[in-house]
This record gives structure tokens, C-alpha cells and sequence, in this order.
């Protein structure tokens, strides 16, 4: 069996990036989800991580 | 070698002096004695620099009363002419290797406490606290608040300063470090602190040759105040972070100060230069007949102990805490573990239990605060918004974020000004 078919038939375990909403949809399923609390660079901030940028 | 690695080495020389630092008490004397560029009409303030105009109510009351100690005033009418007159330098602590909780204010006539960076020979210094409740670093100057300090001044400070004699100095690192496995975290809880101090300093009171009176006077005095301890772990952190100061690109913030009207910090690699945005309301719990209403924007230096790697930073090893500032028991744990993420180094000594001894997040990098949009979590009590009224509770809150945004500009508005960038 390949590895991918292994996956499959295991429980599901969901870890959620971005939108917290698929974390929160999965959470009313009861299924195991832990979100990440992602963030852009500086929250988004053109200016601010532009100046980042310069010193990487 | 890219500017990029340049930093990364500042960063870390940064660190190293940091961690190697070893505040430790050397003796006490008074403000007007030791602290640089002191004079009779000098007054030390807590946070970057501030005019009498622009000072919030407790950091204009805690004047009014100092005025009135030092006898150069009789009453409020009087110290409120003579602060606005002009006559009076004022400055901030950190502008003289001096830092001061709530307030801040020192005076000519002030104890302090004589703390030594023995690795790198510089000093820190501080007064004695006070307590609790209606105190000058609240902003209370009634009476029983002058009674109090001269009774520092002339029994207080002069058996400490004979007891030290006795104790030699102390080692106020290894004090600390033990002080957080006993649940304190050097800035609201200092309950175990002060019985780790009081412990040593017991035997060489009674050796004094001060009265009986006198010395039970001094002992159930510091017995009775929790945060006596606190007075010596800011000039601790101070002398810590000083040392760590002026090192070429680095983007660690060395001081973390507020004067309730404003938040200020200052980056080792950018010098003196004080970063600035209005203060925040501190979020947390208000004594009973209060609300987030009677309270002052945040104040103090007692921030020096978030800057240095303890306080906040170590809410996780003092979690009874929480029943002082707000929270629950995860929040501490969480707010200790959220600091590694915009800090540069664990610290060695500083070691939290409840996260298997993990060393304290130390060394705040202004890159990782924008970066991430994580500020330093700072726990602090809360002074009244007027003068006189004093203490109204304690709880959490941030520096602004526009100062690391500020020093981030300024920061790479320096490396094109070097031709660096």
C-alpha cells in the first residue's frame, strides 16, 4: 500500500493555516484541529516590512 | 560580511554581556551623594524625559511631595509654583544609571541602594520602596507619605547601610534566579525576594549598634512589605542592561520606561535616542471603589525587569500571580512563552520550573516585535490619574507599538546615513 492509501486510513489530524473559520467549521465536526496563529510579516504592513526586508 | 550578518553578531555580542552581567549590592548612600549630576534642585523621574506641563497627576503629586521633603516647599501651592517656575532641573532616572518604580521621582535628600555590574564595573542606583498603598511612587504626598520617608531617611537607611557592613556584598543574580524557583518574577511578586534578602540582612541588623526599637522598627518593616525586594531587582536589571548598551547595529532594546504620559525605548544600536508614543491604560484588576476610569496611563521604570529577562517575562515561574494582575493560571504560562518569540537569547540563570527550567526569553529584538506584531508583555501596578490618591490596582499591559516602529525606521535610516544600506 502506498503511503498516501496509509493516510487515508488513519484519523484525520488537521493542523489549520490562515482562515480560522476552516479550523472553526472543523472544530463543529469534532474533528482534531490545531490552528496556527499565523500573521503576515509586520500585519500586512507595506512600509514596515520593507525595512525588514533591507536588513535580511 | 552582509549587514544582515552584522547585526546578527551585534545581536549577539548584545547578548553575551547581557548574560554575563553580575548585578550585585554594594552599599547605599544617598541621591545626593552618589548619583551623577545631582543637585538640591535636581528631581529623577521614572521614563524618558518629561515636562512639568505634560507630567501625568501621580508623577506631579510624587513631585509635590518630594518638594515638600527636601523642605523646598511647605505645602501643594507651593511645590506646584515652584515645579512650574522653572527653578527645578528635572530629568530621568535613566539619564543618571538611576531607575525608580511607579513615579520614579528622586530627590536630593534619597537613600539609595548601590548596585555594581561586577563584570563590567558599572553602577546602577535606586531608593528604598516604600510599600503599598498611599506612597510617594503612587503619587500620594500627604503627610503620613513624608513622615514615612524621613523615617527611611533617618532610621531605615542608616542601619541598612551598617548592616551591609556586616553581610559584605550581595550577590543579587544568584538571589534573583533562586527568587523565581520560590514563584516570584522580580517585578509584582517579590515575596520570596524579600525573604531571600531579609534572611541575610536579619542577623548583620542585629549586630548594628543601632536601639532595639530601631532595629525591630527595620525589621518588621520589611517584613511587611512584599516589594522590598523590588528596589533591588530594577537597579539589578539597570545595571544589567546598561552594560549591554551602545553596541554598533545591534536592534536590542536596553530600556523599557514610562513617565505616564508617554512610553519610551531605547535600541543598543541607536545610542541615548529615546523612542516615544502615548502610554497605554493598563488592563487588570482595580482595588475595591475602582475602575479602569480612576486610572493613569502606564508608569514607571520597572519595566527595566521585562527589558532585562524577568517580570512579564517570567509570569510562568510566579503563577499565583495572576490573582494580583488578572488572568488565569494558563495566561501567566502563555505570556512567558509568547516572549521567546521576539526575544533573542534563554537566559542562563533566570530559569522558569513550570516550563521544565527553560531560561527566561531575554533580549527584546525590535525586528522580531514588528515582525511578528507580538509586543513585550509588562505586569505593573496602577496608580490613581490624580496626585495625592496613590495605588488602584496592578495588571498587564504593552508598549505601544509605535516606538519599535519608530526605532525600526530610525534604525535603517542610520545604515543609509553610514552608507550601510
Amino acid at each position: 500500500m502506498s503511503k498516501i492509501n496509509e493516510l487515508f486510513n488513519k484519523d484525520l489530524r488537521v493542523i489549520n493555516m490562515g482562515l480560522e473559520s476552516f479550523y472553526n467549521d472543523l472544530k463543529k465536526q469534532e474533528i482534531p484541529v490545531t490552528h496556527v496563529a499565523w500573521k503576515p510579516v509586520a500585519g500586512g504592513n507595506k512600509k514596515l516590512s520593507s525595512l525588514l526586508s533591507r536588513l535580511k | 560580511m552582509s549587514i544582515a550578518e552584522k547585526i546578527a553578531q551585534a545581536n549577539k555580542e548584545t547578548l553575551e554581556r547581557v548574560l554575563a552581567a553580575q548585578p550585585t549590592l554594594v552599599g547605599m548612600s544617598t541621591a545626593g551623594e552618589i548619583i551623577p549630576g545631582m543637585t538640591k534642585k535636581t528631581i529623577l523621574h521614572a521614563g524618558p524625559p518629561v515636562t512639568w506641563d505634560k507630567m501625568s497627576g501621580p508623577l506631579q503629586g510624587a513631585i509635590i511631595g518630594g518638594l515638600i521633603y527636601e523642605e523646598l516647599a511647605k505645602d501643594e501651592k507651593e511645590a506646584r509654583e515652584l515645579a512650574a517656575s522653572g527653578e527645578i532641573t528635572f530629568d530621568s532616572c535613566h539619564h543618571h544609571n538611576t531607575v525608580g518604580p511607579m513615579a520614579g521621582v528622586v530627590t536630593y535628600k534619597m537613600p539609595v541602594w548601590i548596585v555594581q555590574n561586577k563584570t563590567y564595573g558599572n553602577y546602577a542606583y535606586c531608593t528604598q520602596n516604600e510599600g503599598l498603598g498611599k506612597v510617594l511612587r503612587f503619587g500620594a504626598f500627604e503627610e503620613e507619605v513624608i513622615t514615612r520617608l524621613n523615617w527611611m531617611e533617618k532610621t531605615l537607611y542608616p542601619v541598612l547601610k551598617e548592616a551591609l557592613t556586616f553581610t559584605g556584598e550581595i550577590d543579587l543574580k544568584s538571589m534573583l534566579a533562586q527568587s523565581l524557583q520560590m514563584g516570584d518574577e522580580g517585578h509584582n511578586r517579590n515575596v520570596a525576594g524579600t525573604s531571600l534578602l531579609l534572611r541575610r540582612l536579619a542577623p548583620a541588623i542585629v549586630k548594628t549598634g543601632f536601639s532595639d526599637e530601631d532595629k525591630a522598627a527595620v525589621l518588621e518593616f520589611i517584613s511587611g512589605n512584599d516589594h522590598f525586594w523590588l528596589n533591588l531587582t530594577m537597579p539589578a536589571g539597570k545595571c544589567t542592561m546598561d552594560a549591554a548598551g551602545g553596541i554598533k547595529y545591534s536592534t536590542i532594546v536596553y530600556t523599557m520606561a514610562r513617565n505616564g504620559t508617554e512610553f519610551g525605548i531605547r535600541v543598543s544600536g541607536l545610542g541615548d535616542r529615546w523612542f516615544t508614543a502615548p502610554a497605554e491604560i493598563i488592563d487588570g484588576l482595580y482595588f475595591p471603589g475602582y475602575t479602569m476610569e480612576d486610572a493613569n496611563p502606564d508608569i514607571g521604570d520597572s519595566s527595566i525587569t521585562e527589558t532585562t529577562g524577568y517580570g512579564g517575562f517570567a509570569m510562568a515561574a510566579a503563577i499565583p500571580i495572576v490573582q494580583f494582575v488578572g488572568g488565569a493560571p494558563q495566561d501567566a504560562l502563555n505570556y512567558s512563552k509568547s516572549m521567546y518569540e521576539i526575544t533573542e537569547a534563554e537566559n542562563n540563570v533566570y530559569k522558569i520550573p513550570a516550563l521544565d527550567f527553560r531560561g527566561t526569553a531575554t533580549g527584546i529584538d525590535i525586528q522580531k516585535v514588528v515582525e511578528t506584531g507580538i509586543r513585550p508583555v509588562i505586569n505593573s501596578g496602577i496608580a490613581h490619574k490624580n496626585p495625592g490618591v496613590g495605588q488602584v490596582g496592578a495588571g498587564i499591559v504593552h508598549p505601544p507599538m509605535k516606538c519599535f516602529e519608530d526605532a525600526l525606521e530610525a534604525f535603517v535610516a542610520k545604515l543609509e546615513e553610514e552608507g550601510e544600506l
